[in-house]
């Protein structure tokens, strides 16, 4: 099997995943491409614009402000990749060297899982909310503590990953060849861990879009000014009545968003090691 | 089952003290001197310096912790900086709101996600199961607050159906008429929530299914409803019992959101204006009362959990 076919192989005969997948790639290309595709200026205001239906200049209409809601939605894209692969990054940094090493070396193990234990006995939410209370609002910080949330549950899964793997035959064999700890952790055990580790990163990315969307919301999240799906819907939940298109599109997206990532997470799961599938049961 | 018992509550002890001393340390955390942030922007230097003797801020770390915890212990999470009333006080006059919200939700997640999963389990692989499967994501994948949204819109402002928001007591005025208030909110929360339910029940019962005492139970002839409901779903669900409890102790914290749109007198809402007040007491109480009711909680379900399946036990 070549590598594309392989690469492709989680979505032969998923023909909703497929789409999922095909929907991220595009909104990949869109955040990439934002500036070009944008019509307007998403901050421009103009207050002889305000509150347009959606027509043929303005696709998506107008917000109260005067500003157009299509060039916002394209930018907002750009916000949902930042955070989502942002916080992806952090958890899986902090959550894999955690559950790896907690996992191979028993003594801080004990000690680092039981500060896991710690931490997730605060719900997701709460945990949020009382590190962003100590941070001023940033993009930067609520990439920082959706990651920070997520990185708890990762290491508990890859914690147990690195258990099974451990006690396995080829692992023996590399400690008996004399390998360093370092190379069996990097080289023989990692490796392994990268199949779960994508499924858990899409699962992450998914988590993040509605975590940060709930925090704009709440007004903890991005500052306002940013035009971030999450707060355009904040901005203009008091125009429902008036505009409710102003919702429509925004929510589509995170929800789209949302959706066709856990499509291919559920697709690549399927498709992982059987060893593994116990791990991701409560997913 | 009593020496499992007394082992899990041993367990739970170290996780107790170190929620507890995040909790504590949380004051700590947050940029500026404890006794300033305590006493909020209009304190003055003998006020800073008074509270600073008063709660013994300048002694070590350790003993202001064990101080802490000994007043926690008899009930005193401090002094609300907005309200200036005990932080109890207030976290007690949120509960009502927040539990009724809390039990009407998982009146709609047995309600709904329960037989979405057996149903969807049952006719595996059939486009009903991709139909109850791929609900159940999509629904997982609403912000909560979005579809609280559309469906104040919808029965609130279109149809006059419900109201769109606040929740006054069961106590006042209306006694349990009272309650129509919490319907909308206690839908919108159950949506997600539900969702992952049902695609538990569903992978679970898919296991159950492939053991061999339910071959046995087809294979002597037993009625397929009843294979499917007293063989299949009745081990199923010592799986889900897990998530339900699981579930319970989130539907309080992850109503922050719910509480905000809906205007509803609760604890979650009460946190989200205590940041934005930068009332901390208020937010270290709700943050300790939350932590207690989970860890407890989730105990609590260890216990059944072996109760009904005493594999676990012996392990």
């Amino acid at each position: 099997m070549t590598s594309l076919a392989h690469a492709l192989s989680p979505f032969r005969g998923r023909q909703v995943a497929t789409a999922g997948a095909i929907w991220l790639i595009l909104s990949i290309l869109i955040a990439s491409f934002a500036p070009m595709i944008a019509i307007f200026d998403p901050l421009e205001i103009s207050p002889t614009t305000r509150l347009l239906p959606p027509g043929a200049i303005h696709w998506f209409g107008t917000d109260h402000f005067g500003r157009d809601t299509f060039s916002r939605c394209v930018y907002g894209a750009r916000m949902a990749l930042l955070i989502g692969i942002g916080a992806a990054v952090i958890a899986l940094l902090i959550g894999t060297a955690a559950g790896m090493l907690s996992a191979y070396f028993n003594r801080l193990g004990h000690w680092l899982m039981r500060v896991v234990d710690v931490l997730m006995a605060f719900p997701a939410l709460l945990l949020a909310l009382a590190l962003i209370t100590m941070f001023e609002r940033s993009v930067f910080n609520t990439i920082l503590v959706i990651g920070i949330v997520y990185s708890t549950t990762t290491a508990r899964i890859l914690f147990g990953l690195t258990l099974k793997l451990k006690n396995e035959m080829f692992i023996d064999s590399a400690v008996c060849a004399g390998a360093r700890r370092s190379s069996i952790l990097l080289r023989h055990i990692l490796p392994n861990l990268i199949s779960p580790i994508l499924v858990q990163s899409s699962f992450i990315v998914a988590f993040a879009q509605l975590q940060a969307a709930a925090l704009d919301f709440l007004g903890l999240g991005l500052p306002p000014e940013i035009p971030s799906w999450g707060n355009m819907l904040a901005e203009s939940r008091i125009y429902i009545t008036r505009a409710p298109w102003l919702l429509i599109y925004p929510g589509a997206l995170i929800i789209l968003t949302v959706f066709s990532l856990n499509l291919v997470g559920d697709a690549l799961r399927d498709r992982i090691d059987p060893r593994f599938r116990n791990d991701f049961a409560g997913v | 089952m009593y020496s499992y018992i007394v082992k899990r509550l041993l367990t739970i002890i170290p996780t107790l003290l170190g929620a507890s001393l995040l909790v504590f340390l949380f004051i700590q955390f947050i940029p500026g001197d404890p006794a300033s942030v305590l006493l909020g922007d209009a304190a003055t230097p003998e006020d800073i310096a008074a509270l600073t003797r008063e709660l013994g801020l300048d002694q070590p770390l350790y003993i202001q912790f064990i101080a802490w915890l000994w007043n926690v212990l008899n009930g005193d999470l401090g002094t609300s900086i907005f309200f200036q009333t005990p932080v109890t006080s207030v976290i007690a006059d949120g509960a009502e709101t927040s539990v009724l919200l809390a039990i009407f939700t998982m009146f709609w997640i047995v309600l709904i996600g329960v037989p979405i999963g057996i149903v969807s389990a049952t006719w595996h692989g059939t486009w009903i199961d991709q139909l109850a499967a791929g609900g159940a994501m999509l629904f997982a994948s609403i912000p909560t607050f979005w579809l609280g949204l559309y469906l104040i819109l919808i029965f609130s402002v279109g149809l006059g159906w419900f109201p769109s928001s606040g929740y006054p007591s069961i106590t006042d005025d209306g006694g349990l008429a009272n309650l129509r208030y919490l319907i909308l909110p206690s839908l919108t929360l159950a949506a997600p929530n539900a969702a992952l339910i049902t695609r538990l029940i569903r992978a679970s019962m898919l296991d159950v299914q492939r053991e061999d005492h339910v071959r046995t139970a087809r294979a002597k002839g037993l009625h397929s409803a009843k294979v499917v409901l007293k063989h299949i779903f009745r081990n199923a669900l010592i799986a889900v019992t897990a998530a339900f409890g699981f579930t319970f102790a989130m539907l309080i914290s992850e109503a922050v959101v719910t509480e905000t749109v809906f205007s509803l007198p609760g604890i979650g809402r009460l946190v989200v204006q205590s940041i934005l007040r930068r009332d901390y007491p208020v937010i270290q109480g709700v943050m300790l009362t939350i932590v207690l009711l989970y860890i407890s909680i989730n105990f609590l379900i260890d216990l059944v959990y072996a109760w009904l399946d005493p594999r676990v036990s012996l392990k």
